[in-house]
């Protein structure tokens, strides 16, 4: 589903992401891991491009996304992203964050996308707070409306950056639940995350990242039980 | 003696004010300053907006297209020039243009292109107040750049900026009494012509205390505004 050719990408003299090249096939849950800086979100980012590889390639449903003449916009319209901070428009009631896009890109009328909305919103128990603006929930309650803001214009893949590292402790529980039960509706996700129990449960497959590289992968269990990399090794000492 | 003063007072009073319905003058020079520093505001706010938009787009493009590149050189003449001369010299040229068919006109349009330059940086810093984060969900839904912009970054930006455009209103009001030098009736100018009639100087303390009624009003207005805001801000 989405194919990874050789990617490049460099801030200045740093090189972020060094020929990373990866496939990622429908239905598949991709958790990626590895210390700060090792350039997991970057590789995120450049997916849905946000970031601009410097080189490479990327396909998507076999199209050249990054080739010149592709609408971008076109594109992200199949892949919603989950950030660290929420993201929610801070000016705007939580159902008018959650219909805008399909509304303003012409996916649904408003009234469908209201009628969206209210189901969405019940699934995560907050259809009380439809007309309420962003600042009066909680942060576990802002990062669960950011999931279903982007699961409304129906994504083909998911991508979570960090999604519970802004959490408070006892709110990341509900936030993991959510994205558990996005997993097994079958999308497509890749979740960048700290959380190494829940990638180990949730993920289909685990990427470790390092300097830009990745330097091994694996299901879950070999990856965390009996991992090759020595850097790798490190890191889950650190972690676990 | 101080009921000599009092006497002279009420007497320029009468030849300031009230002889031949003069106050119906000042009334006139009031409209004029108000119109003056409405449309100057409208136009300002129209021109800097789009100033701002150009700026904005230019600088946060890695490789910019030719016309692109041209309008930001033009926009940051605009503000370099406009900003560096006085406004007067500014509206005396405009009124010497052979085009231009009357002050008021050419006071609209100068006062307006003034105050665009000004408002342009206003929105500028409005517009990079806004978290990075919030044109990235944007886009990330799908939004082109313009739609981010129109329904999620500048709703937000006018906001935070719209004390400062009203100083900048305010600030016009007081600034358009120049326009007596390109022969606009405004409030400064009906000042000093009855001055001119009577002899007297009272009609200048006249429209000071007018002008001061009207900042003071709208300072006021202001703070309301603000106020409100602040409290749809609070958690």
């Amino acid at each position: 589903m989405i194919e990874i050719k050789q990617l490049c990408k460099s801030y200045g003299k740093l090189r972020v992401l060094n020929q990373i090249s990866e496939g990622i096939e429908r239905g598949e849950k991709v958790a990626v891991i590895g210390p700060s800086g090792s350039g997991k979100s970057t590789f995120l980012r450049c997916l849905n491009l946000l970031e601009k590889p410097d080189s490479g390639e990327i396909w998507f449903n076999g199209k050249n996304i990054t080739a010149a003449d592709v609408d971008t916009d076109q594109v992200r319209q199949h892949m919603g992203m989950v950030f660290q901070h929420f993201n929610l428009f801070p000016h705007l009631t939580i159902r008018q964050n959650i219909t805008l896009a399909p509304v303003k890109l012409k996916k649904q009328s408003q009234a469908e996308a209201d009628e969206q909305a209210t189901q969405l919103l019940a699934r995560i128990g907050l259809t009380d707070k439809a007309d309420t603006y962003p600042n009066m929930l909680s942060g576990g309650q802002k990062q669960r409306v950011a999931i279903i803001r982007a699961l409304a214009m129906n994504p083909e893949v998911m991508l979570f950056d960090e999604p519970t590292s802004a959490l408070d402790p006892e709110m990341i529980g509900e936030v993991l639940d959510l994205i558990r039960e996005v997993a097994d509706s079958g999308m497509t996700m890749v979740i960048v995350t700290h959380e190494m129990k829940f990638a180990r449960e949730v993920a289909s497959r685990v990427l470790f990242m390092d300097e830009g590289k990745i330097k091994e992968q694996n299901d879950p269990a070999r990856l965390f039980d009996s991992p090759q990399n020595q850097r790798l090794q490190e890191f889950l000492s650190k972690v676990l | 003696m101080r009921l000599f003063l009092a006497q002279s007072l009420w007497s320029d009073f009468q030849k300031s004010f009230l002889d031949k319905d003069r106050w119906l003058m000042y009334l006139d020079g009031l409209k004029m300053t108000l119109l003056l520093a409405l449309v100057g505001t409208v136009v300002g706010i129209i021109l800097g907006l789009l100033v701002a938009l150009i700026k904005y787009s230019y600088s946060t493009r890695k490789k910019n297209k030719p016309w692109l590149t041209l309008l930001n050189w033009l926009a940051n003449l605009y503000t370099t020039v406009i900003r560096g001369t006085p406004v007067v010299v500014q509206l005396l040229i405009l009124f010497s243009l052979s085009f231009m068919p009357n002050g008021v006109l050419a006071s609209f349009i100068g006062f307006g292109v003034n105050s665009g330059a000004y408002v342009a940086e206003v929105f500028r810093s409005g517009i990079n107040s806004i978290d990075m984060g919030q044109m990235e969900a944007g886009r990330s839904l799908g939004l082109s750049s313009r739609a981010t912009m129109r329904y999620i970054i500048l709703p937000q930006a006018i906001k935070n900026i719209l004390p400062a455009l009203f100083n900048e209103f305010i600030a016009l009001v007081k600034e358009t009494s120049v326009a007596g030098y390109i022969a606009v009736n405004d409030l400064t100018k009906v000042a000093d012509r009855i001055k001119g009639i009577t002899f007297v100087n009272l009609p200048l303390y006249i429209v000071a205390l007018m002008y001061l009624c009207i900042v003071y009003l709208l300072t006021l207005i202001q703070k309301r505004i603000e106020v409100r805001y602040s409290r749809s801000d609070r958690n």
